[in-house]
């Protein structure tokens, strides 16, 4: 699992309303109400994780993300924050514009796919990458949108998504200087903080 | 062996102040039969009340005594259950209008002497509200930790939020909707039909004609059960299988057939043809947005209390859309909800049908509620 707990914490507001999509079982809800005094909602499709937030005190809705978010308002939260789901989405790039309307930043990680490792997975020995940050294979894996980072900054200048901040790091949160200085090819997780605002 | 209460016992309680009900009408007295599970800690801050359906009662739980079928809910009210009685103070009564003991349409109104029949006053979800309220007040109960209710139930948990949202901690709304539509109107009108249209209802003064309309009784919890009911779990239950020889057949010449004719039958000797009626009207008038004319965002941002919605999969009577209307209210308002669409093939009667995840996610929540009132107490 990624560990998400330190970045994502520094680019969120105290007393702000936070959507988390796909929030599993709120661990990430639980710590910003308990440092940020945030408003937290999650949405969540496994009953099971559902529970587990409810146990907590946490506010959650099942909804499967794959049908947008027709049930919120325009600007009702601050932040809107999804960890490593985009990839698994159907249509990222609507869920991406839904997550800049609802909210007025989001924050995206996703794992990037022209990492070193499966760059010399795929384009050495000619295989799919299957790894500890990729690890299901081709042919039964919720991964069905993999994208490396200039990808997605590709799509973010298409929507017409500012960038405001971007964090790379390996799969246990950890910065590198090789991940720092070539990103997109030793950055094993891409973490982004953006607006539509101009 | 999953704990079970016990045997129980309902008690009456009596209300001797006058009511001015919300349809202009207005009892002088009422009595309400209410039966209680676990106890009222020392500052009453653990009691959680109970609402019942449409044919629902106060025996919602544990067993009468020498009686081998327990009440409606009891495989969700019950030491360590999802409503865990070693944890709150459970009250659960039979609503005004009611036939099981509460004043209604059986019950002698004291300005003739004669039962009310009829002539009973006009009902509605917000007039169950304020009598359960003074119930509260006369168990010195100020603040429920929950309210909680399925279908006709889970409308006065949603009305309790909005006319009392000081005195509520958590509404579960279970299988409900924010009021009919025409279908459901529908429904409960071709059952009413068939009650008045039978010759033996004499207009409501079936009593004093020394008569019953058993068989528009019957045939409205006929209809009703259908709409209870999905096709799959008929499929699943009856299929096309003839009639069990075991039983008495009359006629029938399919096992569904026979099946509903022995809920009828049994529904008829049990329930009251007046407060069928009378209980069906709460249920098309239920709309608190009419009254305030306002949405049903606006209308419960004055909440205070927590929310659980629940939905089950393969329910049309209340389907997952209509408590989703409820939850993107909820949303809109900024209130604490959280929401589950459950997945079962039992219709709308799968609230009251054993199911293990149903029965996790609600008892997560009412546990969590409950590790919650300490704090609550040390606020204030």
């Amino acid at each position: 699992m990624i560990n998400n707990s330190e970045k994502i914490p520094k680019w969120i507001h105290e007393n702000s309303r936070v959507l988390d999509l796909g929030c599993g079982e709120g661990q990430l809800l639980a710590q910003l109400i308990r440092t940020h005094n945030i408003d937290g909602l999650g949405l969540e499709l496994d009953p099971d994780k559902i529970s587990i937030c409810l146990t907590q005190g946490l506010s959650v809705i099942q909804h499967d993300l794959n049908r947008g978010l027709p049930n919120f308002n325009d600007q009702q939260f601050d932040t809107v924050v999804m960890t490593q789901t985009l990839q698994a989405i159907r249509r990222p790039d609507t869920l991406l514009e839904e997550m800049l309307r609802v909210g007025q930043e989001a924050i995206v990680t996703f794992p990037n796919f022209a990492f070193l490792r499966n760059r010399i997975q795929l384009g050495i020995y000619g295989h799919m990458p299957v790894n500890p940050q990729l690890p299901h294979p081709w042919y039964n894996t919720p991964n069905i949108h993999l994208s490396t980072f200039t990808d997605f900054e590709d799509l973010c200048k298409n929507l017409v998504i500012r960038i405001l901040d971007k964090d790379t790091s390996d799969l246990s949160g950890r910065h590198t200087l090789l991940g720092r200085i070539w990103p997109n090819i030793f950055g094993e997780v891409a973490m982004y903080r953006l607006t539509k605002e101009l | 062996m999953p704990k079970t209460l016990g045997v129980i016992k309902p008690t009456l309680v009596a209300f001797e102040e006058p009511i001015e009900l919300s349809r202009g009408g207005r009892l002088s007295r009422y009595d309400l039969i209410v039966e209680t599970y676990g106890n009222l800690n020392a500052d009453k801050s653990n009691a959680v009340l109970v609402c019942h359906a449409l044919s629902g009662n106060h025996h919602a739980a544990g067993f009468y005594d020498g009686e081998t079928k327990p009440g409606w809910w009891d495989h969700y009210i019950g030491p360590e259950k999802s409503i865990d009685t070693d944890l709150f103070f459970v009250v659960s009564l039979n609503n005004l209008g009611g036939c099981s003991g509460s004043t209604g349409p059986l019950s002698t109104n004291p300005e003739t002497g004669e039962p009310y029949g009829p002539e009973f006053p006009e009902i509605t979800v917000d007039d169950w509200v304020h009598t359960q309220a003074r119930l509260a007040d006369s168990l010195g109960i100020v603040r429920f930790a929950a309210v909680v209710g399925g279908s006709l139930g889970g409308m006065q948990a949603m009305q309790w939020a909005i006319n009392y949202p000081e005195r509520i901690g958590a509404a579960v709304i279970i299988a409900a909707a924010p009021r009919l539509t025409a279908q459901n109107i529908a429904f409960n009108e071709i059952a009413r039909q068939a009650i008045v249209r039978d010759p033996n209802f004499h207009k409501g003064h079936y009593n004093k004609h020394g008569t019953l309309p058993i068989s528009g009784v019957g045939l409205a919890r006929m209809i009703g059960h259908i709409t209870y009911l999905s096709d799959i779990s008929m499929g699943e239950k009856f299929g096309r299988d003839l009639p069990r020889a075991d039983h008495d057949s009359d006629g029938a010449n399919f096992a569904i057939e026979q099946y509903l004719r022995y809920q009828g039958q049994q529904f008829s000797e049990r329930f009251d043809a007046n407060t069928y009626i009378l209980m069906t009207r709460a249920l098309d008038y239920f709309d608190p947005m009419d009254k305030k004319k306002k949405g049903l965002a606006d209308l419960l941002r004055p909440a205070n209390s927590k929310f659980l919605v629940l939905s089950f999969s393969t329910d049309w009577r209340f389907s997952p859309s209509r408590s989703e209307e409820i939850v993107e209210a909820l949303v809109q308002a900024n209130r604490q909800v959280s929401y589950a669409r459950l997945e079962s093939v039992h219709g709308h009667d799968a609230f009251l049908i054993p199911n293990p995840i149903y029965e996790r996610i609600f008892e997560s929540f009412m546990n969590r509620l409950h590790s919650e009132l300490g704090a609550i107490n040390s606020d204030q």
